[in-house]
């Protein structure tokens, strides 16, 4: 750790650490943003050229190609530590591409090519030397469909933390994972039975469960509600405020009022004709109150209002 | 053209009576007899299994009895039956593994730009002749050492089930839904232990049904034991398989071709012996994969 800190002059906290390979270790600190835990230090910023001290993410110039296609354009934003950030727009805008590139989701999709750069705390996400696996265990993601392992509802919990080395106090982590997820109290009697049998809004609150299980640093939501009934969909929101704090929330959803209700921040993206075709890209980024009372741009005014197409 | 549209419009008169017309009774007719001719192709695929089944069952039904099974030659062909089953399945174990690795390498590791090719190779080595694997292996192995083996034989019934087990992994791993690895991608563990943990659980109903298909084949592929593994003389069970094991396919073989009519019953009552175990395993991984299905697609 020390020769980390060292060389990178991060925060006190394993977030600093570059995103190189390694053996994963139990993080025994208190997670940054937790309450209760420092937080990052002013004096660690003084050396830490790129990033501001409250910045997890920092988006410049981002460019996301599929192939030829280019599907989002000049993209930056800073994500802020601890807080809820909101992705709204259009269909087609680019919004998930753009999550699913915070976490290298997207290295699988055939074609896939990047420009600009993302830095999570302070490191290039697509840099050299930069493990995906690494990258997706401090940045984990939830999807929009409930993806369940056909395994026992305490399986599912367990699943990463057994794979990452986290065996000792595994039935406390799956409690905690559960109460966190405001699940344990309707599946703590029934933790072997298959998490096939529970409801999809149950489904979708075990998927957080099990995301948060291994302790994240950034939680990424892709319309976590969007495949959910009204009062599952409460419920998901009720657990992102919950959440607010503990991790740094970045959400996708095509629910405004949603955004307006879980987000600290909000930005919208939109499709914008540059040369032939469109393509999507960041319109405006300010804290919600801002984006859905006062927008600058006459773009997002529309949206918002619901005068957009 | 222009003719039948002039007809039509002539004709066409909604309060008719809802009979065919035009050329509908034509095309009714066609479709018939389309209809008759790919009822017929199927009747006679079903009907040329069940008359080799039943001309088995007939003129082998009366040469099989206890001694038959259990002991050996001249009398019976239980050593025969032992060196089939433990070459087969000495086949089967130097098969299985390298058939999943190479459909976990389809599913989970090549790209567009590999698969098909990789693809097309399993295909066409399902293809070749197995006289052919049958040579390659007598000249790389038999002949070089001189001496026929079981073990050779084993290899040679390997490489006709590789491609088998391969193509029938391959097909079960990707009925895997996509969103459940992405699921295990985005907790951030390593790929090779969600293939371990998540992937081949979901799938293991699949590749056990592809294996028995696979040992299915071996057991009554015949080129290869007889030119890698015939020599055995079948009176006791030999077990070494550096040695050379007595086997169902070279038995009948040897059989059909004495001039005694007893051994042609023989020969008849050991294929019925064979054909049995070959339906047994082929159903058997049928509902096998019917079951592990129903399971994945829930």
């Amino acid at each position: 750790m020390s020769i980390d800190d060292q060389t990178f002059d991060a925060q006190p906290s394993t977030n600093g650490r570059p995103l190189a390979p390694g053996r994963v270790r139990i993080r025994t600190e208190p997670l940054p943003g937790v309450i209760g835990a420092p937080a990052a230090t002013e004096s660690a910023t003084e050396s830490h050229v790129h990033v501001a001290p409250e910045s997890v993410f920092e988006a410049d110039g981002v460019g996301i190609f599929y192939g030829k296609k280019q599907a989002l354009i000049d993209v930056s934003m800073r994500v802020r530590r601890g807080q809820v950030t909101a992705l709204i727009g259009p269909s087609g805008c680019g919004k998930t591409t753009f999550l699913r590139s915070l976490n290298r989701m997207n290295d699988s999709v055939s074609g896939f090519r990047i420009e600009g750069q993302i830095r999570y705390h302070g490191h290039d996400i697509y840099g050299t030397g930069v493990d995906t696996v690494e990258v997706r265990r401090r940045i984990g993601m939830v999807f929009q469909k409930p993806n369940p392992f056909p395994k026992s509802i305490f399986d599912n919990i367990a699943w990463a933390p057994r794979n990452l080395g986290m065996r000792s106090g595994l039935k406390e982590r799956v409690e905690k994972a559960l109460r966190g997820a405001a699940l344990w109290d309707e599946v703590k009697d029934r933790l072997k039975d298959s998490a096939m049998g529970l409801s999809g809004g149950q489904q979708q609150r075990l998927c957080i469960a099990r995301a948060i299980a291994i302790e994240p640093d950034v939680l990424l939501l892709d319309e976590p509600a969007s495949a959910l009934d009204p009062i599952a969909t409460g419920a998901i929101e009720d657990l992102i405020h919950s959440l607010k704090g503990r991790f740094t929330i970045v959400i996708v959803t095509h629910n405004m009022q949603q955004a307006a209700r879980v987000a600290d921040r909000t930005a919208f993206f939109s499709l914008e004709t540059r040369g032939e075709k469109p393509i999507g890209t960041l319109i405006e980024f300010d804290e919600t109150e801002k984006i859905f009372g006062a927008p600058r741009d006459p773009r997002t005014r529309d949206y918002v209002t619901g005068r957009f197409g | 053209m222009s003719l039948f549209r002039r007809r039509a419009e002539k004709e066409f008169d909604p309060t008719q009576p809802l009979v065919a017309t035009g050329n509908l009774s034509r095309r009714h007719f066609v479709s018939r007899v389309i209809q008759f001719l790919a009822i017929a192709a199927a009747v006679a695929a079903v009907a040329v299994l069940v008359i080799v089944i039943w001309a088995v069952v007939s003129h082998g039904a009366k040469a099989i009895s206890w001694t038959f099974i259990t002991t050996g030659y001249p009398t019976g062909v239980g050593p025969y039956l032992v060196g089939t089953f433990e070459i087969v399945a000495i086949a089967t174990l130097i098969a299985m593994p390298i058939g999943v690795l190479i459909a976990l390498f389809l599913t989970e590791y090549a790209g567009r730009r590999w698969t098909r090719p990789v693809q097309l190779v399993l295909d066409v080595m399902n293809g070749l002749p197995s006289i052919l694997i049958a040579v390659f292996i007598y000249i790389l192995i038999v002949a070089p050492t001189k001496k026929q083996s079981g073990i050779a034989a084993a290899i040679a019934l390997a490489i006709i089930e590789v491609p088998l087990i391969a193509r029938g992994t391959q097909e079960v791993l990707n009925l895997v839904p996509s969103h459940q690895r992405e699921a295990a991608d985005a907790l951030g563990v390593a790929r090779w232990r969600s293939i371990l943990t998540i992937i081949l659980p979901a799938a293991v109903g699949g590749i056990v049904t592809a294996t028995l298909l696979s040992v299915a084949r071996a057991a009554g592929e015949t080129a290869p034991v007889l030119l890698i593994d015939s020599l055995a003389k079948g009176d006791s069970i030999q077990l070494n398989p550096f040695g050379q094991i007595p086997n169902v396919p070279v038995r009948i073989f040897q059989l059909s071709e004495e001039a005694n009519p007893e051994g042609f019953t023989e020969a008849w009552g050991l294929s019925l012996i064979l054909i049995a175990i070959i339906l047994a395993l082929g159903l058997s991984s049928r509902a096998l994969l019917n079951r592990s299905k129903r399971k994945m697609s829930r």
